[in-house]
């Protein structure tokens, strides 16, 4: 088990991490996620030793890790871009580790990874001669090799297009599952995070402002900030607030942090207002509507439905796209 | 590709290990030079880089003194010198050889040298150095800096060849001289002296007479002899050219008679001196040292080895030098306190005048 | 703190050789100037650089330097081009063909150009004899090879694409260069002007031989002052000056290196031919072969004569002792020990260069890392800019002490050597570090790769080409070095540079046809030498 316990980190003089307290427990996907400059990758850094820590510890299991080199960590660290020795085949980039380990029979082990990370028969293929996915997907079989305690992924798949992405995401999380890696993953995409991680810490300015399970931060966001980098919409606070609040049956009397999705025509709905505009796609219908006592809001109708601008419509609010934030902004 | 990237570091290691292996690192020798009861074994030579002494008269000084002899020789007679002076005190080695009656003075000054008095052979006498009333330094031989002329240039060309100082700065020889530079080189400031000893104080308007003249100076004695003279190595246009008494027995055409000769009364004469070095670990081995130099082996050697003429009368020279090779009687003098005491203030207006 | 520790640790030994093989010796030299008869005089210092003379030998010094650097980038440059990024037969020998001026002693080079320009020369017609020009030319005859390796080099590993894409967007030829290629090839260019103009500045035999005796840098000056006048305040002075400029060159071109600094796109694509497009390259390549060859032919057509015709008798007359005896060991066997010399002193260079180039281009954590690595690489550079004189005389007079005793030691002249090809190792070397992303070391790391293995993984297959551009440069420096060899107490073994000094500084027709002989055989075994580099490095082209 990782963790870290008041660490700070400074860079040149500056605070690039500053008190950062959080624990990871064996088996579990951890994703930071903050905005670039929010220090995440420092913090990544850190536990694999490469930048000093300030002040603070950072123990596994207990132990702590100030006297140890990245090499003895036995944390395997994954980039952006994959870093993959540009002079070894995909076979022997996957065995470095092994051979370092002197594991026997590393060809067969390169075999199962490559096969775990869908990439059978490009052993003797030069990383130069890869795409940008098959590049990380070697890296991945690459860190996975000595089966680590920990695995560091600074923005895996940040590097790679849309598509590509959200079905790397996926084979990673199975990935990770299957191997029962413990992992920490670095990332600005919420959707990334959602997807991979099962535990989240949200950084900014050098803080991890909340942390916990990735649901729960999902759910209840602590502050407006941390709400819109979580994908919410618009945050409203105090008379607005309370429409939405009691149009949805929630407790608390804190700001409302909506998503776009979150209210919803329909014939008998609390609220209602006036279609601004309409906007048709694949799923469903965009609305940005001006609802009775907040103002300017983005809604969604059902297909087949045919709102105009200056109808008038009413809505419903779906609760699990709404979070009760903790704390005003 | 891939099976030479695994072998490269394979490569490496053998390469590294060939290569040491032809390395000068396990050649030293690691010897102290004194036996274990704190006795010298070996005499170190101090010495300009145009020393060289046949390997078998080396072999004959270390059968007779019973030390090995080891030679330092780099630079040239005044980076030689002052190097002396600059370690004074603690000396490089426990004997020298090379430094020349233009650089003594400044030796005997700064008291590097232990007195040594060897015996000399027959009319060596004449070479003692002015003032050196301890013997400190031991004439071993001498060559003179002399004028040269390509007498077969002169005859082809109908014309008399230049014979004194005077005719290089007649327009008759406009174009004709070519010298080295006296701050450069030890013949080019042999010549200064020269003109110094000729022309007394009035030999920077010699020299500006001289340049007006067309005179060619180069950095060194191999650029203007054999580069710019037209009877050098090269193919150059100069017939007149500053070298040395020596240097006809050095151009004997194909009917045996030499294409040059020295203008003996244009010369100056360097004596290159041997001294025990004070502070010597090994002073006597230094005092045989200079001893064997002054033997009739070795000074009946140093023509072929040295390109100098021996301080010892009774040696027999080699046949060109006896026909060709013909020292002045009587060379320009300047005395060596005075070298000493003005060599800076004469170089630096010799610079400005050259220069100009 | 480790971190520190190794780095400092790496750091120490180049630190202490450094210390010892340079500071010590030049401090020592130094201070004999400022001290008169045990007492301190500033004054006297000061007075000379105040000398009308003081400051004209430094502005010569200063602009012939600076015209021998961009003469030898004129050339080199497209030169580099040609000889780096384009494919045609020979190509490998005319590479290390064009390495062979800066092996040659000045001496015989003096000799062999002025036996072109001079009055009797077939360029005579020319008057360069004794000029300003003739010295530029002679500086840029010994340095084009210096520009060529190191942008040479670069150019290689230039990812050719950015190129292409502005190409693709309209530009010509002339703008792709001169908005694409030249700033990636920057750093290189400012790294190989800053060395040559060190070589220039402190070049020796040059501005006396080509020069006439008119001109004197500060160099020739130190020279003149410290073995013929003694004149240790002059000397202790004007190498002040050579110190503060070098400092403050390199200061200047840290500055512009650090500009653009391109991560070294390795690329795998073979060369093209040589295209129509490329005639400002063949003709600079031409200029430059007109430049290094004319000089090169007369030493071989001078090396050829013997005994009025054509024959190969100076060339057999070098396994012997000379037609009298003149040479104490036979030519041959003088080639040798300058073999052996060049083999330590290229191994001790590499050794330090590889450590000071690891230590200078690792990434720095603080403001305060990054000046001490800027500090360090300026240090290792400042022997190219120190007169060969100071240091030797400062040899004899400071390592005469045990535990430094050592002015007698067969090493040292290696060693001397070594420093001199440092900073050229370091130049060659540092790039290609500096180039490599630092987490492709932090991804090694992470797998478990103790440092040493780190390097071997990602620094050496990156180090290896430039490593054996490095090695052939200091094994030609050794080979050639003449001036701080001549001046060190050498053992009975001379190199074959002061061979052929010795012989060619003596009368008779077979001295100097085998001085040109043994030019030629030193020539020669530096191209087969660079040659086999060339080799070697073939096989590795594809893999990096």
């Amino acid at each position: 088990m990782l963790s870290l316990d008041h660490v700070h980190v400074a860079y040149d003089g500056v605070p690039a991490v500053v008190d950062a307290t959080l624990d990871l427990p064996d088996g579990q996907v951890l994703a930071v996620l903050g905005p670039s400059g929010s220090g995440k990758s420092t913090l990544l850094r850190a536990i694999a030793g490469l930048e000093p820590v300030g002040s603070g510890r950072i123990c596994w299991d207990g132990a702590d890790l100030a006297g140890t080199p990245t090499h003895k960590r036995g944390f395997a660290l994954m980039f952006q871009d994959g870093q993959l020795f540009g002079h070894l085949t995909v076979a022997r980039n996957v065995g470095y580790a092994l051979r370092l380990h002197r594991v026997r029979d590393t060809d067969a082990r390169v075999r199962e990874l490559l096969a775990l990370v869908g990439l059978e028969g490009y052993a003797d293929r030069l990383p130069a001669t890869l795409s940008g996915g098959e590049r990380q997907r070697v890296a991945l079989a690459r860190s996975l090799a000595v089966q680590p305690r920990l695995l560091l992924l600074d923005e895996p798949l940040s590097a790679l297009d849309a598509g590509l992405r959200e079905r790397l995401a996926s084979d990673l999380r199975d990935i990770l599952r299957e191997a029962g890696t413990t992992a920490l993953m670095v990332t600005h995409d919420q959707e990334e995070a959602f997807t991979v991680a099962d535990r989240l810490a949200v950084m900014r300015a050098g803080r991890i402002v909340q942390q916990g399970d990735i649901a729960e931060v999902w759910r209840a966001p602590t502050d407006p900030e941390t709400a819109l980098f979580l994908g919410y919409a618009r945050v409203l606070d105090g008379p607005e607030a309370a429409v939405v609040r009691a149009a949805t049956g929630l407790a608390g009397d804190g700001p409302v942090a909506v998503r776009r999705s979150a209210l919803v025509v329909a014939a008998a709905g609390p609220l209602s207002g006036v279609v601004l505009s309409a906007r048709a796609t694949p799923e469903q219908i965009r609305l940005v509507v001006d609802v009775d006592g907040i103002g300017e809001l983005d809604a969604v109708a059902p297909l087949g439905t045919h709102p105009g601008a200056g109808d008038r419509v009413s809505m419903v609010v779906d609760a699990s796209r709404v979070a009760v934030l903790r704390e005003a902004g | 590709m891939r099976h030479f990237r695994a072998a490269t570091p394979a490569l490496l290691a053998t390469g590294a290990l060939v290569l040491t292996a032809c390395s000068t690192v396990g050649g030293g020798d690691g010897d102290s030079g004194t036996t274990k009861d704190g006795e010298p074994t070996r005499v170190v030579l101090v010495t300009h880089e145009s020393f060289v002494l046949p390997e078998d008269l080396q072999a004959e000084f270390e059968q007779q003194s019973g030390y090995e002899l080891v030679v330092r020789a780099s630079g040239d007679a005044g980076a030689l010198t002052n190097k002396l002076v600059l370690t004074k005190g603690d000396p490089l080695g426990d004997v020298t050889f090379g430094i020349d009656n233009t650089f003594a003075s400044r030796a005997l000054d700064e008291g590097v040298l232990a007195p040594y008095d060897a015996t000399l052979p027959e009319g060596a006498e004449q070479y003692r150095l002015p003032g050196d009333d301890d013997h400190a330094l031991t004439p071993v031989d001498n060559a003179s800096v002399c004028v040269n002329v390509d007498d077969t240039w002169f005859a082809a060309h109908d014309q008399e060849p230049p014979s004194s100082l005077d005719d290089l700065a007649d327009p008759a020889y406009r174009d004709l001289f070519v010298a080295p530079g006296a701050a450069t080189s030890s013949p080019g400031m042999a010549f200064l002296l020269a003109t110094i000893a000729e022309y007394g104080d009035d030999w920077p308007d010699y020299w500006e007479r001289l340049m007006a003249n067309g005179a060619k100076l180069t950095e060194g004695w191999s650029d203007a002899y054999q580069v710019d003279f037209t009877q050098g190595g090269g193919q150059g246009k100069r017939p007149v050219v500053l070298s040395y008494d020596s240097s006809p027995a050095f151009t004997i055409a194909d009917d045996g008679t030499s294409t040059t000769s020295a203008l003996l009364d244009t010369c100056f004469r360097q004596v290159e001196y041997a001294g025990v070095l004070e502070g010597a670990e090994n002073p006597d081995g230094a005092e045989a040292l200079v001893d064997f130099l002054l033997t009739p082996e070795v000074q009946a050697a140093l023509p072929e080895s040295m390109y100098v003429f021996p301080v010892d009368a009774g040696v027999e020279l080699p046949e060109e030098w006896a026909q060709f090779a013909r020292q002045p009687a009587d060379p320009l003098e300047v005395d060596p306190a005075e070298i000493a005491a003005n060599r800076d203030d004469w170089l630096r207006e010799w610079s400005d005048i050259t220069s100009r | 703190m480790r971190r520190t520790l190794t780095l400092v640790g790496l750091a120490a030994v180049p630190l202490a050789v450094l210390g010892v093989f340079f500071v010590l010796p030049v401090a020592g030299m130094i201070s004999e100037g400022f001290y008169v008869d045990g007492q301190l005089d500033v004054g006297a210092v000061v007075e000379v650089l105040t000398r009308p003379r003081t400051v004209r030998v430094v502005w010569f010094t200063v602009w012939s330097a600076l015209a021998g650097t961009a003469l030898s980038l004129l050339l080199g440059v497209p030169a580099a081009h040609l000889l780096h990024r384009r494919r045609f037969p020979g190509r490998s020998a005319l590479r290390a063909a064009l390495l062979v001026p800066f092996v040659l002693p000045t001496v015989v080079v003096g000799v062999a150009f002025r036996e072109l320009i001079g009055e009797a020369g077939p360029l005579g017609f020319l008057g360069f004899d004794g000029s300003a020009a003739a010295i530029v030319a002679g500086l840029a005859f010994f340095n084009v090879a210096v520009v060529i390796r190191a942008v040479g080099a670069a150019w290689e590993s230039l990812d050719p694409r950015p190129a292409e894409a502005a190409a693709a967007l309209g530009a010509g030829p002339a703008h792709v260069f001169r908005t694409v290629t030249l700033p990636a090839l920057r750093p290189a260019i400012v790294s190989a002007a800053s060395v040559v103009f060190l070589f220039c500045a402190t070049a020796f035999g040059v501005v006396l031989t080509l020069g006439g005796l008119r001109y004197s840098s500060v160099e020739t000056e130190i020279y003149l002052l410290t073995t013929n006048l003694l004149d240790l305040q002059a000397a202790a002075a004007l190498s002040i000056v050579q110190l503060l400029a070098i400092v403050a060159l390199l200061a200047i071109t840290s500055r512009l290196r650090a500009v653009a600094d391109p991560t070294l796109a390795r690329t795998t694509a073979r060369p093209p031919r040589i295209g129509r497009g490329d005639w400002p390259s063949v003709a600079a390549t031409a200029l430059v072969l007109l430049l290094v060859g004319l000089p090169v032919t007369a030493l071989v057509v001078g090396s050829l004569h013997a005994g009025g015709g054509w024959s190969l008798d100076n060339y057999r007359a070098l396994t012997t002792e000379g037609s009298r005896q003149a040479l104490l060991v036979p030519a041959t066997t003088a080639l040798v020990t300058s073999l052996r010399t060049a083999v330590d002193a290229t191994w001790m260079s590499l050794t330090l260069g590889v450590l000071v180039a690891v230590v200078v281009s690792r990434r720095s954590h603080s403001r305060t890392e990054r000046r001490a690595r800027g500090l360090l690489d300026g240090l290792f550079m400042l022997p190219l800019g120190v007169s060969a004189v100071t240091l030797g005389f400062g040899f004899l007079i400071t390592l005469d002490e045990p535990p430094l005793d050592l002015r007698d030691n067969p090493l040292l002249v290696p060693i001397a050597q070594a420093l001199v090809a440092l900073p050229l190792v370091v130049r060659t070397l540092a790039p290609a570090l500096g180039g490599i992303d630092d987490r492709q070391r932090q991804a090694a790391a992470s797998l478990g790769a103790g440092p040493v293995r780190t390097f071997a993984t990602v620094d050496l297959p990156v180090l290896w080409k430039p490593l054996l551009a490095a090695a052939g440069f200091a094994f030609a420096v050794s080979l050639g070095e003449f001036g701080a060899t001549s001046f060190l107490a050498r053992e009975e073994n001379p190199t074959l540079p002061i061979v052929i000094f010795h012989l060619i500084g003596h009368p008779g027709a077979m001295n100097y046809g085998m001085a040109l002989a043994a030019s030629v055989v030193l020539a020669a075994t530096t191209a087969v030498v660079m040659l086999a580099v060339e080799r070697l490095r073939v096989p590795s082209l594809g893999a990096l």
